[in-house]
């Protein structure tokens, strides 16, 4: 809650700091050096062009911040839609269902499937306090049911029994049978490692996934994946439809550009990440660490925020000081007015500060009323910038020009003057709130973090 | 980029790129098919084509440089997309012929020592049953170390390549050491006359300084004993690797000397471009290359057929 009232009010700061807009040449010339990074990171081609495109389009025009360069501020944006593309859609594990859910795992030879499906049973069992079932689909790779048996007994996650010359399919109905007999929570099928060209293997696991009616299907793959993952994940999806991506090896030093490839062409997220060989090492997907990588220009991303830091605590604090001294002047009104235009009504905003209540009848007497602020708006325009700076030298004779030249009458100008006079008013006692109020100058950097410049 | 991009049917050839870099074992092939029926080798063909080089894993530098030499030899000529790919799969087998070595066997070496090592899940088992093999075939006696002694079951595994292949397979308990283990299957091969020591190792990622710590542990160990061994070290690497690649050849070189490369999973769609690179980088020889999971599935690595491969062309 408080954070979202942050984001809005973090918004209008943004429109305070605004000190000139990218330039389209700007632009390009960082975005060059983007897709190389891109490309070298094994982000697909066909993915990179398309990324570079939107990011193009969202840069030009936007703002840059002082103390930094227009080429650092591009570098901030790319990685702040990294992070967006990467991490949009929870990365939770689907478990909805009548108990038992099944979860099948697939992906090529060695991506890492078996290893992770017993990370996985362990964290459902530990985390989440379900009741698991394992079981071994690869009847192929030599003692790969073997490995998943060992990995059962390390991690202490029951795994469904081999029978020799047994096919997959009919293993997945013998795991689904046991887990209900049994009252398991989830079954997760490990599946032999298969190439997406190979299309006996593709029937085959289609077949399994018919028996099983996964909730889940996660497709493994290396984070060292080239060119190639956009096939991979294009044709699994097509084939069998998966519904989440695990990026294994990510302890390695690949920047992990199969990430984005895969995400953007199967249009699922990516839910977790392997970093590591022991059980442990499984971790929600963190978007911002894998952006990282793939883009490697983190000092320039760190440095550009530190600069927005500083920015939106000088604000915060320029803006706390007005307020304290009651200095909420006409022109802060207009800003604030087209501001709240944009994010819903003022009564809402207020109702979310903590300690607002008492104000709400106030801002009730100040009529602030939604559709009206486009007048409002108008008027405020039509004052010099005197006027604007200090009310008090808005006489009867003023106010008439005023209303003429904004179209309205001079009630309404008196109604406006009124309302800025309480609002004010208003303010201070905000300011005044301190630490515990929106204002107070005092709040953690972090919280002020949530504007993504050029991302509004 | 000129307005010759629309070249022949209007926008026609860009969208064909798209789908041809879409469509995966045609992928370098179906672009290049798409961009020309017979048009100029203008500089929007060779971005299109440094492009399709690019979507094949060979890397920003090694594609625009190759892009560069064509536009050298034929900028501005009427070329048709047949002709594209023949005189780039000429530039990339000239590029690999040096490095395409098969892994010479020394017989006045007993037994001849092959260390094998890689990333996790490249191949590195599976290749040795492979090459155990061709050497039963080659009336050649052949032992395994299992000296993957962390991954589950990995013994196990290597047995079944060993029962396969008629080899004896050394190996320990779980959790032990590895280098100890390797040590101990050489006194035995050397004590049993076989021809062919093979090393199995565990799967390990080249920034992990601690586990390549561990490998050069087992080439001190086993030198000890023998010290031109190992004489031959492996790299194994899957084919869908990307830009990784560089920093693995380049670590492992490093830190235990790698002769020779394996490339695993040319049966897929992934074509392993990355490997024109390395070979301009690295000039390290590439012994084989893997195409299936079966025992047969292991070939000599051809330069001019991986290089037609690559470009989609017939062998
Ligand atoms: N399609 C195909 N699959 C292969 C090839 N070589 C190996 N594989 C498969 O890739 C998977 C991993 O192979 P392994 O030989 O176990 O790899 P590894 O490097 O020993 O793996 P770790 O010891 O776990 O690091 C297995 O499922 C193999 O069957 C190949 O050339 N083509
Ligand atoms: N470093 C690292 N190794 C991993 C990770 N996930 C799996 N592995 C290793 O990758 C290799 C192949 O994994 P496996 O689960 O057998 O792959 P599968 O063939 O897809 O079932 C094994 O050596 C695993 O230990 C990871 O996140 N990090
Ligand atoms: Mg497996
Ligand atoms: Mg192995």
């Amino acid at each position: 809650m408080f954070e979202s009232l942050t984001d809005k009010l973090s918004g209008i700061f943004d429109q305070l700091t605004k000190r000139g807009a990218l330039k389209e040449a700007d632009v390009d010339e960082v975005l060059r050096e983007i897709r190389l990074a891109l490309l070298d990171a094994d982000v697909a081609l066909e993915v990179a062009k398309d990324f570079i495109e939107r990011v193009r389009e969202r840069a030009v025009g936007s703002d840059v911040l002082k103390s930094v360069t227009p080429g650092q501020m591009v570098v901030k944006i790319v990685n702040d839609e990294l992070v967006v593309t990467l991490g949009s859609d929870d990365g939770g594990i689907n478990l909805v269902g009548t108990p038992p859910v099944a979860i099948l795992m697939v992906g090529l030879q060695g991506s890492g499937k078996t290893t992770t499906t017993a990370k996985l049973g362990q964290r459902l069992t530990k985390q989440e306090k379900k009741k698991v079932l394992m079981a071994s689909l690869d009847v192929y790779r030599p003692a790969a049911q073997q490995q998943l048996a060992t990995l059962g007994e390390q991690t202490e996650v029951r795994c469904l029994p081999a029978v020799i010359g047994e096919q997959p399919v009919a293993i997945t109905k013998r795991a689904m049978q046991m887990a209900r007999l049994e009252a398991f929570d989830v079954v997760i099928l490990d599946t032999a490692g298969r190439l997406h060209i190979d299309t006996e293997l593709m029937s085959e696991v289609q077949q399994v996934r018919d028996a099983a009616k996964p909730v889940e299907t996660l497709l493994v793959t290396d984070a060292m994946t080239g060119q190639d993952s956009v096939n991979v994940a294009r044709e699994f999806n097509e084939k069998i439809g998966i519904s989440g991506i695990v990026l294994t090896r990510v302890d390695g030093d690949a920047r992990g550009g199969a990430a984005l490839s895969m995400r953007t062409v199967a249009g699922c997220p990516v839910k977790l990440m392997g970093t590591g060989e022991t059980m442990e090492a499984l971790e929600t997907f963190n978007p911002e660490r894998i952006a990282g990588s793939i883009l490697g220009m983190g000092d320039i991303v760190g440095l550009v925020e530190k600069a927005q830091q500083v920015v939106e605590e000088e604000e915060a604090e320029r803006m706390a000081k007005k307020m304290l001294k009651g200095l909420f002047t006409l022109e802060d009104m207009a800003q604030q007015l087209s501001q709240i235009r944009k994010m819903g009504s003022l009564e809402g905003l207020m109702g979310m500060m903590p300690g607002a209540q008492k104000m709400k009848s106030q801002i009730a007497d100040a009529n602030v009323d939604d559709k009206m602020i486009a007048h409002q708006e108008a008027i405020i325009m039509s004052m010099t910038p005197k006027e604007r700076k200090n009310p008090k030298v808005i006489k009867s004779s003023r106010r008439k020009r005023i209303a003429a030249g904004s179209g309205t009458t001079v009630q309404e100008v008196n109604r406006l003057l009124k309302q800025h006079k309480q609002i004010s008013t208003m303010m201070k006692k905000a300011g005044k709130m301190g630490k515990r109020g929106l204002m107070g100058g005092n709040m953690p950097p972090g919280m002020m973090g949530g504007n993504i410049p050029g991302m509004r | 980029m000129s307005d010759d991009a629309g070249g022949n049917g209007g926008g026609g050839w860009l969208g064909r790129l798209k789908s041809g870099l879409s469509r995966s074992s045609e992928k370098i092939t179906g672009s290049i098919t798409g961009l020309f029926t017979k048009r100029k080798l203008d500089a929007a063909a060779l971005q299109d084509l440094e492009d399709a080089l690019i979507a094949g894993d060979l890397g920003v530098a090694t594609a625009t440089r190759l892009a560069g030499s064509l536009s050298d030899q034929r900028f501005d000529q009427e070329i048709t997309p047949d002709e594209v790919r023949a005189l780039l799969a000429d530039d990339i087998t000239k590029i690999l012929e040096p490095v395409a070595r098969p892994l010479d066997i020394d017989v006045n070496r007993k037994p001849f020592v092959i260390l094998v090592c890689g990333v996790n899940g490249s191949g590195k088992t599976t290749t040795i049953g492979k090459l155990a093999g061709q050497f039963r075939d080659q009336g050649k006696s052949v032992i395994i170390a299992a000296a993957d002694t962390f991954r589950a079951a990995a013994v196990e595994q290597l047995q079944v390549w060993g029962e396969r292949a008629g080899a004896e397979v050394i190996s320990g308990q779980p959790g032990a050491d590895a280098a100890g283990l390797a040590f101990g299957a050489l006194e035995k091969a050397r004590a049993g006359g076989a021809d062919i020591l093979m090393i199995d190792t565990a799967g390990r990622l080249q920034n992990r300084k601690d586990l390549m710590a561990e490998l050069e542990k087992i080439v001190r160990v086993i030198a000890k004993l023998d010290d031109s061994a190992p004489h031959a070290t492996l790299l194994v690497m899957d084919a869908t690797i990307g830009q990784n690649a560089h920093s693995q050849v380049e670590t492992f070189k490093q830190m235990i000397n790698v002769s020779g490369l394996v490339m695993t999973k040319l049966d897929g769609s992934a074509k392993g471009g990355v490997v024109v690179a390395l070979a301009e980088k690295f000039g390290l020889p590439v012994h084989a290359v893997g195409v299936g999971e079966g025992i047969d599935d292991l070939r000599p690595f051809e330069a001019r057929a991986f290089a037609r491969s690559l470009m989609g062309l017939d062998a």
